[in-house]
Parts: C-alpha cells; sequence; structure tokens
C-alpha cells in the first residue's frame, strides 16, 4: 500500500473514509467527540449562567429544581454550566499534552529507528526505563514536584505518554527504512533530513494517529485523576475531575455533584476510545480480517 | 531455560538502576529546596542551612547521588522526614495491604475477562458479543475515582451493604498476624470458629476490589476476544470439528488453551498495574496501601518517602514484568532461547 505513488492519495483517502463508515463504533466515537468540541466552543453561548458565579441560597440544588437543570454544588454553582466550560479545559489539557507527546516522543522513535545503532540503543534503554514507572504514580510525582497547576498537569501527563509514541513511531520506521523507494531515494543521495520527514515520515503517520487518539483518551483520564487528587486544576476552574473531588463530601446528601461531571469524563473518553479503535482498524492493515 | 533466566535477570539490572537514577534526579526540577518546603516559610536561614547540613543537601549532587546509591544498594532508603521512621519499614508495613487488594481485584478481573471474552469471540456478532465489547470499552473509558465514589454512594450510602472504606472495622484492630487480613480472618475461623473477622476483612474488599478491577476486567476480556478470535480462525481448530468434537470441546480444550497465552501475559501485566496504580482506588477507599501512602508522602513533600516509594513500586513492576516474560517462555514450546 506504501509504494503507491502520491497521486493515488485521493482515492485511498476515499478507500479508508468508505471502510471507516462502515465502522459503525468509529463514526459514533466521532460524533461524541465532534459535539464535546461544539459545546466546548460555544460553552459561552449555551451555558446557562457563570459556570463560577456562587448563589449560596441555592447550594445543593436539586437537579431540575430552580432553573438547575442538573443541578447546582455545594456554593451554588450551576452544574451544566461548570461541565460544559470544563469540555474546554478537558479537550484542551488532552490536545495539549499529547501534542507534547507526539511532538517528544514521534522525534525519538524517528532517531532511534531511522540511525539505529548506539543511539537506537541508548534512547530505547531509557524508554523502557520511563516505562518500568506505573504512569499514574510518574504524573503524580512530576505534578507535585513542577507544582500543582493545570499547566504542570499537562507537562507530566505529556511526558507519561512519550514512551508508547516512540515505540509505535520506532517500530514502523524500522519497517519503512529498508521500503524501495526509500532505498532509492537514498541512492540519489538524498539528506537523512529529507529521507526522514519527506519519505519516511508520511508513510508513518497511520498508527502514530491510531496511537494519539488512545492517548487522547488517556489523557483526560489523567488529566482529571490529577485534578482530583489536587494537583492538576485549581479551584474555581470548572474542570470535571476537580468537580468530582469538590463534591465527594457531600456524597450522602447530593449525588448530582459527582455524578454529571464523572459522566462527561466517560462519555468524552469514550467517544476518543471508539475512534481509536475504529481508525486501528481502518488504517492498520494487520488488524484486517 | 535457566540460561533465558539469567540474562533476562542481568537485563533487568541496568533498567533498575536506571529508575532509581531518574526518581532521585526528578527532585531536582523542584522549584523550591527540600529543607526550606519542610520547615515552612516563617524559618530562619540559620534553621535551614542546619537542615541542609544534616540532610546532606549542601554537598554536590554527584556526592549526593553516589551517597543515596551506596544507601539504596543496602537496602536503606533513608528516613522519612514526617515521621522519622526508616522509610523501607513504611513501605513493608503498607506493601501488604495493596497486595491484597491487587490480588483480588485481579482474580475478579481475570475469572469475569476471560469469560466474558470467550462468550464474545464464540458468539460473534450476537448480543452477548455486542454487550461484552461495549462493557468493555466502557469499562475502559472509566474514571476510576468516580466510580469509587458511585459504587460509595449506591453500596455504601444507600444500600448500606458494604463499608465505605478502611480494611477491617476498627473496633476488631488488633496486631495482625500476618498482614494479610484475609488470611488473618482464616486463621481465626479455624482457630477460634469465629468468622466475624473474616467476614468483616472480606466486606472491606469487595467495594475497592471491584473498582480496581474495572479497567483491567475491560483490557482482559478484550485480548481474550481477539486471542480466541485468532486460533477459532485456525485449520486445526476446522478439523477438530470436522473429526466431531463436540463445540464445548473444541472451544475450551482446543482453542481456549491456545488463546490463553497473550491473556497470561496481560493478567500478569495488570497485576503490575494493579500493585503500583492502585493510588486514586487507596485514597477514595482509605485502604491503608503503599498508593495512599506514597499520595500523602507527595503532599507533604516527604521527599525521600517519595523517592524510596517510587523506586519500591517501580523495582516491584519490574520484576513481576520479568516473572511474566519467564512464564511466557516457559509456558510457550514455540520460545526457546
Amino acid at each position: 500500500m506504501n509504494d503507491k505513488p502520491q497521486s493515488q492519495d485521493h482515492s485511498l483517502f476515499y478507500e479508508h473514509w468508505v471502510q471507516f463508515r462502515k465502522g459503525k463504533s468509529a463514526v459514533l466515537g466521532l460524533f461524541i467527540i465532534v459535539l464535546f468540541f461544539l459545546l466546548a466552543v460555544f460553552a459561552s453561548v449555551i451555558a446557562p449562567v457563570d459556570p463560577i458565579a456562587q448563589h449560596l441560597d441555592a447550594a445543593l440544588t436539586h437537579p431540575f429544581h430552580g432553573g438547575y437543570l442538573l443541578g447546582a454544588d455545594d456554593l451554588g454553582r450551576d452544574i451544566l454550566s461548570r461541565i460544559l466550560f470544563g469540555a474546554r479545559i478537558s479537550l484542551m489539557v488532552g490536545a495539549i499534552s499529547v501534542s507534547i507527546s507526539v511532538i517528544v516522543g514521534g522525534l525519538i522513535g524517528l532517531i532511534a529507528g531511522y540511525f539505529g545503532g548506539l543511539a537506537d540503543l541508548l534512547v530505547m534503554r531509557f524508554i523502557d526505563i520511563m516505562m518500568a514507572f506505573p504512569s499514574i504514580m510518574l504524573a503524580i510525582v512530576i505534578c507535585a514536584t513542577l507544582g500543582p497547576s493545570l499547566q504542570n498537569a499537562m507537562i507530566a501527563i505529556g511526558v507519561i505518554g512519550i514512551p508508547s509514541i516512540a515505540r509505535v513511531t520506532r517500530a514502523s520506521v524500522l519497517a519503512e527504512k529498508e521500503m524501495d523507494y526509500v532505498v532509492a531515494e537514498r541512492s540519489l543521495g538524498a539528506s537523512h533530513v529529507r529521507l526522514i520527514f519527506s519519505a519516511i515520515l508520511p508513510n508513518c503517520v497511520a498508527p502514530l494517529i491510531v496511537q494519539a487518539t488512545l492517548a487522547y483518551a488517556g489523557a483526560i483520564i489523567s488529566a482529571a485523576s490529577l485534578s482530583f487528587l489536587g494537583l492538576g486544576a485549581q479551584p474555581p476552574t470548572p474542570e470535571w475531575g476537580y468537580m468530582v473531588s469538590s463534591g465527594k463530601e457531600f456524597i450522602s446528601t447530593a449525588w448530582w455533584v459527582i455524578t454529571f461531571p464523572g459522566l462527561a469524563i466517560l462519555m468524552a473518553v469514550l467517544g476518543f476510545n471508539l475512534l481509536g479503535d475504529g481508525l486501528r482498524d481502518v488504517l492498520d492493515p494487520r488488524m484486517k480480517e | 531455560m535457566l540460561r533465558y533466566i539469567a540474562k533476562r535477570f542481568f537485563l533487568v539490572v541496568p533498567t533498575i538502576l536506571g529508575v532509581i537514577t531518574l526518581v532521585f534526579f526528578l527532585r531536582f526540577l523542584s522549584p523550591g529546596d527540600p529543607a526550606r518546603l519542610f520547615l515552612g516559610e516563617r524559618a530562619t536561614p540559620d534553621a535551614v542551612r542546619v537542615l541542609r547540613q544534616e540532610w546532606g543537601l549542601d554537598q554536590s549532587k554527584t556526592k549526593q547521588y553516589l551517597t543515596y546509591m551506596g544507601k539504596v544498594l543496602r537496602l536503606d532508603l533513608g528516613r522519612s522526614y514526617n515521621t522519622g521512621d526508616p522509610v523501607a519499614k513504611e513501605i513493608l508495613a503498607r506493601f501488604p495491604a495493596t497486595v491484597e487488594l491487587s490480588i483480588v481485584a485481579t482474580v475478579i478481573a481475570s475469572v469475569l475477562g476471560v469469560l466474558a471474552g470467550v462468550v464474545a469471540a464464540t458468539r460473534r456478532n450476537t448480543i452477548a458479543d455486542f454487550v461484552a465489547m461495549v462493557g468493555s470499552l466502557i469499562g475502559v473509558s472509566m474514571p476510576i475515582f468516580w466510580l469509587g465514589l458511585v459504587l460509595i454512594i449506591v453500596f455504601a450510602v444507600n444500600l448500606n451493604l458494604f463499608p465505605t472504606g478502611g480494611r477491617l472495622d476498627g473496633r476488631m484492630l488488633t496486631d495482625p498476624i500476618t498482614s494479610f487480613y484475609t488470611l488473618d480472618g482464616l486463621i481465626y475461623l479455624i482457630k477460634d470458629h469465629d468468622p466475624t473477622y473474616l467476614y468483616s476483612a472480606l466486606y472491606h474488599l469487595v467495594l475497592p476490589s471491584l473498582a480496581l478491577a474495572t479497567v483491567p476486567l475491560a483490557v482482559i476480556a478484550r485480548v481474550t476476544r481477539s486471542s480466541m478470535l485468532e486460533i477459532m480462525g485456525q485449520d486445526y481448530i476446522r478439523t477438530a470439528r470436522a473429526k466431531g468434537l463436540p463445540e464445548r470441546s473444541v472451544i475450551w480444550s482446543h482453542a481456549f488453551r491456545n488463546a490463553l497465552l497473550p491473556v497470561i501475559t496481560i493478567i500478569g501485566l495488570e497485576f503490575g498495574y494493579n500493585l503500583a496504580g492502585a493510588v486514586l482506588t487507596e485514597t477514595i477507599f482509605a485502604w491503608p496501601g503503599i498508593g495512599q501512602w506514597l499520595y500523602s508522602a507527595v503532599l507533604g513533600r516527604d521527599y525521600l518517602a517519595v523517592q524510596g516509594g517510587v523506586a519500591f513500586v517501580s523495582v516491584a513492576f519490574i520484576l513481576i514484568n520479568l516473572l511474566v516474560d519467564v512464564m511466557y517462555a516457559y509456558v510457550n514450546p514455540r520460545i526457546r532461547y
């Protein structure tokens, strides 16, 4: 498939798209993600009220009461509005931390796979060491060391995502660099940079996209977990994990404070996992039956 | 086989040293000085200087590193700043709680996950397959800290079936015999014919182990399904069917046994993750294990405790992975090194 000339890109894309639509779960995943992105973008239009405005007289209002569709938290803040604005934060955190993982991990994988030898050995040993850490624990330690904030949570999550991206990239570079078209271009005198970025990289993108989509799902959960532990988003930010954490003192009286933000996390993560699974079926020929 | 084990073990040593090194240098990313952070904002410069000297922070990073590594090799992880106890002792005091929880969670996840995976694969494209696969996707996407709280709301607060947290009813807390409370319960049951201790230990295990089992269960179900599907397409399965074997025997003794290899690997890995990654579950259910302890050490900026704890957990994780690899080679006759 990868040896085909570039001019067939369009039809290849079309072929992928047809296959993609056959996988209903992937389409559903894409639909969920688009929905969340729309909610995030138009949060200020859709949200009934200001997500951080407190109305202490309305504290812990039940859902469907007094104009609070999903109820109010202990400070009388509208949970629906907070969830809508929370979508902005979760999607942004996911995007930034996955970008960190993809850029750093991708570069590491490209260099290790392309040059091989000592560079490969050293880099992959380091990746092995990073993989020996349980990821959530590494995120907690990095985040706590840098200081609790949303920004540092994104860095921590980006870092823990590096090893898997690096491995996936390296594996596809190894397979790709022996291909005839690469050998041909090399014999024409193409430079390393040209070979890596314009010959090999474009053909390694498919598994990378799959891995990045799944990493996005992981990043949303990790960010919410860090915020839940008090290491990520700080009050009064409307972040889903922090919302769950702030509701845990009232679980015996006000179930809605934790239930709805948790469902939002679950849905968003599910969307990315569905899409990632579906993309893998389409883009990874090894998974075809 | 022995040569393979020796080789693998030899390869693990640099990884372990690397892990401890990385944990050590991670601390220098911190913007503040540990001694100043520990003493608080109002500490006098003199007090900070004395403490820095006491902790060896006034020496060069290389010297500090070599001193630390030297101690670690003698299994001395230093003393916790917050309690003054040796870090190694504190870790060993908490580890059994985590091991107990992880074992129970992994057993639940393995039994249910394998069953769901086999059912889904053998009844492909039926309702059962659909339910199992949708369920496992939801499981993989589950925020555990939230699931834990929902379990508490439903089963502890509203239905009052299980306790909200802890390992045992407070009044029963005595010096444990084995540090594994279910084993202690069995001992009391046999010795004194008194089941209350065992009941209490089991009741306390139910909710946290269900929460911890959710993600591994989903992963194991998915791996089992795809492994079974791959095997079910093989020629020898068709042969087995062709010679008239009952479907049950085809599934369990021909297909399942061969599909088990990747499943065993994933179960081992998930057990390792559970041991190390139970921070959230332990925090929510007030489970006095190593995850909860490490989290409070992180918050308390008890950095020797953090260093030692993370190193310990990572080494445990590495060793479990090694064990899984060795087991894999042992079980799979196609791999001989």
